[in-house]
This record gives C-alpha cells, structure tokens and sequence, in this order.
C-alpha cells in the first residue's frame, strides 16, 4: 500500500481526538552559542559571507582532526540537569555515516548509544477551558553533535536536491555545537496533544535562554524542531505507526502542524486505510504535510564510536558544580513573580508571551509597582516594539528609565499623555527621562486660575454637551474633559479639570 | 671529500654545526643522489627541490647568525606522502588525491620544520596505507634496493627504500599494521612504531584512526630516536595525542645495556609460514642478547594468533568511515561531472575511478562489519579480541622488560609475487599487528641476511605502553653488537645503485 494522502479526506480535529488518541513525541535540536565551533576553533555567529568561517577541520580536509569543545559539552549538561536528567560518567562521541554534500566528511560526529544526558522530565502547562492543566513530559535523551553545512539547491520545481541544475553549499554552520533533545512518546494528551506540543517546546526555548547556551531563535534555525505524532483508535492497547515532521520553524507551526497531522492520520484510518511510517514535510504556507523519505531508502548509519575522540567523563565533582551555578529556571521563577505580584496565570502568560518578563521585573526591581511595570511593557513599549517590528527587550529604553517614568506619573509631575510623549523622547534617543521633562518643559498644569480660562472656552464651544451635563448627563463630562486637555496639549491634569468643569456646571460629581 | 650521503643524520647534523659543510651542500648531495638512483627505485613520488634547498638556507643563516642548531638541523628526510604539507602536493598513493595541496602543515611536518629537517620530497606508498608493498601505489610500485624484483615492504616503502639507499639519512613512515617496521625489515634499515598517542596524527591523512601512528625510520638505532624526539610530544590538535613527556629515547639509545633486562620470546610468533633464514637470524639475535646479559625466557601470547583477523574488521571498518570524505566535491579528483548526472552518481563515478582495487575491498568489508545487524559480530567482536590482545601484553610485561620476535615471517617478496592474493599479503603483518592493537611501542631492527636469498631480516622488540625507551635500549645493544660481528653496518652489504 501505498501513501494516501490527497486520496483520503482530513477527519475533522474535533471527531479526530473523539475516536483516536494522539501520542506525540519532539525532537528539537538547539544550536549552542558557544564562541567557538563544537571540534575547532572556528568562529559561530551567524550571517557571515558564506564559506568565510572555515578551517580544515570544519571542512573535513583530509589528515584534520576534532578536538571537542569543552564549553559546550558544559551547555549540554546544563540543559541535561535542568530537564532533571541523569548525567552519564562516561560517554563517547559516535560517527553517524552517510552521503551527503553538505557534510564534509561524509559523517556527522554525533553520540549514538552512549548519550551525554538520559531519563529526565519536564513539566509543561496548558491552559484549558477548565483552568491551566500540568503534563509530564518525559525527557529520553540529550546529546551533543555537529552541525552539518546549509545547501541551496538553485533550479528545480523543489528547492531540493532532486532535479536542481546546481546546488551552492555554505560550510559556516559544519561542526556549530548542536544538541538534539528527544522526549519519550507522550501519551494521553488527548485533543491538547498540539497545545502540548508547542508548550513544551516553548519551556525548553525559555529554559535554554535563561541557561544563556542558545539564542534559541527559530527563525535564524538555532532551534529546529520535529513533530513525531501517531494515533490509534481510543482505549487501544498498542500505539499507531508514527510520523515524523520536518521544517517545523515556529512555535505556531508546531501546534499546527500536531494539529494537522492528527486530522490527517484519523482521515486515513478511518477510510479503513494504515498510516505509512515516514518522514514528512511542514509547508508553512498552505498548512499541510507532504511525505519526505520513504521507509524503503531508511538508511543504515553504521555508527559506530569516533576513534579520532576522546571518551567524555564528566567528574561527578564537575556536574554538581555546573548544577549548583545553574540559574534560577522559568517554572521556579514564573512561580515566585506570580506570587510576589499576585498575578493570575494568564497575566503571567501575557507577560511571558510578550517577552517582557525580564524588562518587568527588571522595572521592578528599579522601584515601579508591578501593576505599573506590566501596563508600561505590555501596552505603550509593546505598540512601540510592534511597530519596529523587534522584541520588548531589544528597545532602547532602560528598565530604571520606565520606573522613573512611573515614579513622576506617580507624584503627579507627569499624567499618562505626557509619559507617553517621554517614552517616545527615550527611545528616540533625547536623553534620561528626567532630562527629556526638562527640556520639553512638560509638566501637568493643576493650577485652577491657569485652567480656568481653557474651562471657559470648551464650555462656549460646546454648549450642546455642556447642556445635557447639567441636566445630570456627567459622563457626557469626558468630552468637555478631553477638549481642554486638547487645549493644553496634554499638560493639564485630567482629574482637576474633571472637577473644574463639573463646578462651572453646577453639578457634583 | 665525505660522501655525504653516506654519513649518518646525527654526523651530519654535527657536521653541520660545525661548519665543515652547508645544510645546502648536504641538501644538494641527497638531490643529487635522488636524481641518480630514484629512477630505479622510485621512492619518491614528488621531490621538493625549492623547498628543500630553502629549508637549508635557513638552517645555513641560523648558523652564521650565531643560533643554536636542534640536533637535526641541516639533515635531509623523505616524507611519507600521507602527511599534510601546505602547498605540496599530497597524493596518499591515490588518484583521488591527485592534484590536492593541502593548505596545512601536518603537526610531525611543522615539528620537523621548527627542527630545522630539510624535508626533501613525499615518498610513494600504499594507497591510503593499505598494503604491505608499494604495489597498491596508483603511481607504481617501488622497489627494494637490496633487489630491484623485489618488494620494499609497505605500507611506507618509499621511505624505507629512500633510507636504505641513502638518498636520505631519515625518513618518516605511519604503521597502522606494521607500515613502517615490516619495510624497514624487508630494506634493512631500523624502524619504530611508537606507543599510540606518542606522535601527533594531525595532518596525517587517516586509514586507522585507532592504529595509525607515525614513527621514524632510518639507518641507526641512535638516528631514529633523534628523530622520534623531534616529531614525538602532546599536540592540542590531536585529542588522542598523550599528555606525557616524551620517553627519553635518545639517551636510552646511547646507553645500550641490556644487562639484566627480562627479554620475551613470543612463542605464538614462529613456526609454520616462518622461513627458516628468518627464523635463524632471529634465534641468533636471542643467542646474542643472552650473551649481553639479558635474562631470556619464553612467553606465550594465546590471543596474538586472532590478531590478524580483528585487525581486518577494525581497520576496515574505520577506512570505511574515514575515507567517505573523498567524493569529488570538494577536492581532488572528480569524474562524471559533465551536467546531466545527479551529485550521488558523480560522487559515485569519482569514487569508482579513484580508488585502487585494495581501497575498494577494505572500504567494502568495513562498510559490511558496521552495517546493522553484523556490527556485534564483526566490529564488536574485534574490539573483544583487541582488548584480549592488550591483556596479553600486559601479562607479559608482568614478566618481561620486553619481548621479541621477528618483524615479518618472510624477507622482501617478489613484485607482483602476493597482488593476486590478499591474504598472503595480509600475512606480512603477522608479527606487527598486535602492537597496533594494543597501542604499544616496537622497533624493528636489521638481524642479518637470510641464508637462501641473502635478504635482510629484522628483529622486532616490543615494549609496554609509554616504555618506548626500552625498545630503543635493546635496539641499540643488538645493534652495536652485530656491528661488531660483522665489522660494519649490514647496509653495507646492499649492492651499489
């Protein structure tokens, strides 16, 4: 039997999860920003002119040889300690075999049967209509390995290697420290497995970022993840056939993708037909999976133990070291801010989603109240990293400078529009937030006999709504409000001239 | 005037230093005997003229500048052509590296730079270092300058041929299974394999990461251990390179005394497939190390007689892997690239027109003993009996200071005699295999002709991990001592080219 897809219709999710029960399984590879490449000296960062960071070891030259980075075998134990693993005493790097251009030597250096970090867990969470639910997932494996080159196959229909007129390689990425982290099956998930699925790889992305050992950024390809998904008829004993997704390049995609696979493997089994095992593709813009190597060409790596390397032996009196100087992780700590702010989880999620954990108890820390902290990054800062189109944190704008725009709001030197218009004046570079007030000479005017005049007016332009405030109308009063702020451009304080105009009115507020 | 090409490397180095000739007259000579005899031979199979005689310069203007010269400053050396040398051509015998300049320096090739060695050319060799005769060379065989018909030994028979017919003092040789003590047997010159990790492999271009190991050739026990201190020592490069100091060879090698020292005879390493002249200039050379005052007992390594078979799936397999890297795309030689075939078929193409036919049978064995579901019986059956291998060594050498044996079970063969019978080849490295898989330091050493073919035949002497001293120790005694029964060097003997 062949594939089926395109021959059998997607079983909607919600009649999918009803009748099977996904098991969903990741492997995601994190690319270790180490200052040096995993076996040679080369540099790591990324965007260089093609072929520039290159040496004959990274190049596979004949009579070159690995020498293995000790900082990143550290960033692989790490990320093993901090996924609660067992790490080995004794493990060997392993040569996984096979053609391919963009492998210099035609094997990637790689650990096989012998993996630096083993048997771990990692809890994640998910929100669900009945509150957030927690789901254990089992962590099989942490390994280090070698990056291969990047390929452009340039002519085709594909973009891949076959019916190419040529293909260009680019060696900068051979031999980038890379570890591959793969779960166990995770079973019963049920209709979440793609909620699980992108959450998972969510906490590992914010574990790896605070171990500081990736920039974990999907899109530059330092974290790559594939999606492994099978189905079998609920309350079955024995799990389906499985497939593995490739080029899943977001978190979104992860969840769409789990999402997608499901739909389709349940089409397919309930057309009576049988899953392939098989390797398959992620198309980003149209949504679907397409099938990649069949089984028939599954090759055979022939590993076996890398003679030109060393066994790695890390000394228990080492790996405690390296736990003890781990920092505190993104559970522990989203914990402690939610309690100490007195959040709810979804407002810690807000915050997290946004990117602006770390700029809001940075502000924190610099003396603002968290509600104050959150409404800044979450609101103003968020539009303004929008419209930039970078993240909250990379704005240039100093946690401390926030807070002390909190604090003069909070003395009542400045109200919201005149803060703005100071964060506005930070982040184009016009100086501290104190030197900006300044030299703009911006201040709010709570001076009665200096509003009293712009009251005046804005009751004379406006006589219909000044009318229906008198006739006990008073919210229509916030009109009146915001023409006199109009008035003086913003400096005047909202509050006060509420009163003032109520007063003229003859009516309390 | 000196034939200065007769002289050994350390006379020549204090020659040298003392002025009485240039690093370039000496560099000058050994070209000019390449020029005379290489056709013959054919040792070499690039002669470095330029580069030679511009390392001597240098070694000349050190000296009228007043430095201190290294102990080998001045003196020539043939290059097995499996290191790395940046802009030399570097071949390992193989079409598919035909062409290729490597942009590095190998580490033993900076070490020898930095000493001042005048490196003269890049000897021929088994391709890739797989064969025990120079007949699997794509660029021709060489030949044994004791007897032009016949074999120089390999897998480094170009250095050993270009040693032992004095186009150079000193030549650098790798010995994966015997590479570089079975040519020096079969030339009648002194070579060493030392302890695994003693010499940096970086820049060697692999056939056996696990086994191949660079050692010194050359015509005196006190000329190889010159020279296995210049290129021995701890190298960041070479993961697999020992932290340790280098063993004091040299003065081992100028102390040669035996006296008291336990010699082991390998019990399991004669008999049957043994020539007798072999076998008899052996037993001669046991007599006199008991003369000397060694203390000479009779060992038994049960496990050496599985060596032969586990060194036929360990090195292959590790060919296997380590020459994957030659596919034509990125160097070298590259076949079938005319636009219409796909990259896997011009890999494939360029590998099929590229390596000689024993490439081919290792690439092919190693690949079958890792594939999946043999890998326990083959490569990891192997690596058992590796480990039972070492265990013998090391129960020996609970007993014996070191052990003895011939190097190879016959003098040179006759080209062309063993190209049609790969196992008969395989058996030239009987006697040197285990020293590859247990890692330890060998020498061999010329022992006297043959009775039937008046062909050399030498003796091999092993010793612990990290003891290479010892080899050299016993080495220079026998030596010395043979010296005096025959009144002059055994090369003498050879026939003049």
């Amino acid at each position: 039997m062949t594939d089926v897809v395109g021959t059998t219709a997607l079983l909607p999710y919600s009649k999918a999860v009803a009748e099977y029960d996904p098991v969903i399984g990741l492997e995601v590879h994190v690319e270790l920003s180490t200052a040096s490449k995993m076996f040679c000296a080369c540099p790591t960062a990324f965007g260089a002119a093609p072929n520039t960071q290159v040496c004959p070891t990274c190049l596979g030259l004949p009579g070159s040889l690995p020498v293995a980075n000790r900082s990143a075998v550290d960033s692989t134990i790490k990320i093993g300690l901090a996924l609660n693993c067992s790490i080995a005493e004794w493990c060997r790097f392993a040569r996984k075999n096979y053609f391919y251009p963009d492998m210099p030597k035609n094997y990637q250096i790689s650990q096989y049967d012998e993996p630096l970090c083993t048997d771990g867990w990692l809890d994640v969470e998910v929100d669900t209509q009945d509150g957030p639910r927690t789901f254990r997932v089992g962590i099989e494996r942490v390994h280090l390995e070698e990056d291969t080159g990047k390929t452009l196959h340039v002519g085709g229909a594909t973009g891949r290697i076959h019916g190419a007129d040529y293909s260009l390689v680019d060696y900068n990425r051979a031999g980038i420290p890379l570890v591959e982290i793969v779960t166990k099956p995770v079973p019963g998930t049920g209709a979440l497995a793609p909620e699980v699925a992108r959450a998972y790889v969510t906490e590992l992305r914010e574990i790896c970022r605070t171990l500081g050992v990736s920039d974990v950024r999907m899109e530059e390809g330092s974290l790559r993840c594939d999606a492994n998904v099978s189905l079998a008829p609920r309350g079955a004993s024995e799990w389906g056939k499985r497939t593995e997704t490739k080029n899943v390049n977001s978190l979104r995609s992860i969840e769409r993708a789990v999402h997608y696979e499901i739909e389709r493997q349940a089409g397919i089994l309930a057309a009576g037909g049988r899953v392939v095992q098989e390797t398959r593709h992620w198309h980003e813009e149209t949504g679907v999976t397409t099938p990649g190597r069949s089984k028939e060409e599954a090759q055979d790596y022939r590993y076996f133990p890398d003679p030109d390397l060393v066994p790695l032996a890390p000394s228990r009196e080492w790996v405690e070291e390296l736990r003890a100087s781990l920092p505190e992780l993104p559970t522990a700590r989203r914990k402690r801010l939610t309690d100490e702010w007195a959040l709810s989880p979804r407002d810690m999620d807000a915050l997290v989603n946004a990117g602006a954990l770390d700029s809001v108890e940075a502000t924190v820390a610099a003396g603002a109240p968290p509600a104050e902290a959150r409404k800044w990054w979450l609101g103003e800062l968020a539009r303004h990293a929008n419209e930039a189109v970078t993240e909250v944190s990379a704005l240039p704008i100093r946690p401390a400078e926030v807070a002390r725009v909190v604090e003069l709001v909070a003395e009542g030197k400045l109200n919201d529009q005149l803060a703005r218009q100071v964060i506005e004046g930070v982040l184009a570079g016009d100086g501290s937030p104190d030197e900006i007030v300044a030299a703009r000479d911006l201040a709010v005017v709570s001076d009665d006999a200096a509003l009293g005049d712009a009251v005046d007016d804005a009751i004379a332009a406006n006589p219909d709504i000044a009318e229906k405030v008198r006739s006990g109308k008073i919210a229509a009063a916030g009109a009146l409000v915001g023409a006199v702020m109009k008035a003086t451009r913003g400096q005047a304080d909202a509050t006060r001239v509420r009163e003032l105009i109520l007063a003229r009115l003859g009516v309390s507020g | 005037m000196t034939d200065l090409t007769r002289l050994s490397a350390s006379d020549i180095a204090a020659t040298i230093a003392s002025g009485e000739v240039s690093a370039v007259e000496v560099a000058q000579a050994h070209l000019d005997r390449i020029a005379t005899v290489d056709e013959s031979v054919h040792a070499f199979l690039h002669v470095d003229r330029e580069g030679a005689l511009a390392a001597a310069r240098a070694v000349d203007s050190r000296r009228a500048s007043g430095e201190r010269l290294g102990s080998l400053a001045g003196v020539p050396l043939a290059l097995k052509d499996v290191f790395t040398q940046k802009g030399v051509p570097t071949t390992c015998g193989s079409r598919i590296l035909e062409g290729w300049r490597p942009p590095f320096d190998s580490t033993v090739v900076r070490r020898l730079r930095d000493a001042g060695v005048v490196i003269l050319g890049k000897t021929n060799m088994d391709e890739f270092a797989m064969g025990s005769s120079t007949e699997n060379s794509a660029y021709g065989p060489t030949r044994n300058p004791w007897n032009l018909g016949r074999i120089p030994g390999g897998s480094s028979g170009g250095s050993s041929a270009a040693v032992s017919s004095y186009q150079a003092p000193l030549g650098i040789g790798t010995d994966t299974g015997g590479s570089i003590r079975q040519p020096a047997a079969v030339t009648g010159v002194v070579g060493v394999k030392p302890t695994y990790g003693g010499v940096s492999r970086y820049g060697l271009v692999a056939f056996s990461s696990s086994l191949d190991q660079a050692g010194p050739l050359s015509r005196s026990v006190l000329d190889a251990a010159l020279l296995h201190e210049v290129i021995a020592g701890h190298d960041p490069l070479d993961s697999t390179s020992i932290d340790a100091p280098v063993p004091p060879v040299a003065e081992a090698a100028r102390l040669a005394d035996v006296t008291g020292l336990r010699v082991g005879v390998v019990r399991e390493l004669s008999g049957e497939g043994y020539q007798p002249g072999v076998e008899q200039r052996f037993h001669e050379a046991v007599e006199l190390l008991a003369k000397l005052g060694a203390d000479v007992v009779e060992v038994s390594c049960p496990h050496f007689v599985y060596a032969l078979p586990a060194y036929y799936l360990i090195a292959p397999s590790e060919c296997s892997s380590n020459l994957a890297r030659f596919d034509g795309m990125r160097y070298g030689l590259r076949v079938g690239d005319d636009g219409t075939r796909s990259t896997e078929e011009v890999m494939a193409l360029t590998r099929a027109a590229g390596f000689g036919p024993e490439v081919k049978r290792r690439i092919m064995l190693g690949t079958y003993a890792l594939s999946s579901g043999y890998y326990d019986a083959y490569y990891g059956q192997a690596q058992k009996v590796r480990t039972l291998i070492t265990r013998d060594f090391d129960l020996a050498f609970e007993s014996v200071d070191v052990l003895v044996s011939p190097t190879t079970p016959t003098t040179a063969f006759t080209i062309g005699e063993r190209v049609d019978d790969p196992m008969a080849m395989y058996l030239a490295d009987l006697c040197t295999i285990p020293a590859n898989l247990a890692g330890n330091a060998a020498m061999s050493l010329p022992c006297g002709l043959a009775p039937e073919d008046g062909l050399p035949v030498g003796l091999q002497i092993m010793a612990p991990t990290l003891a290479d001293e010892r080899v050299y120790r016993v080495g220079a005694a026998v030596e010395a001592a043979l010296g005096g029964v025959w009144g002059h060097p055994l090369l003498e003997e050879a026939p003049s080219l």
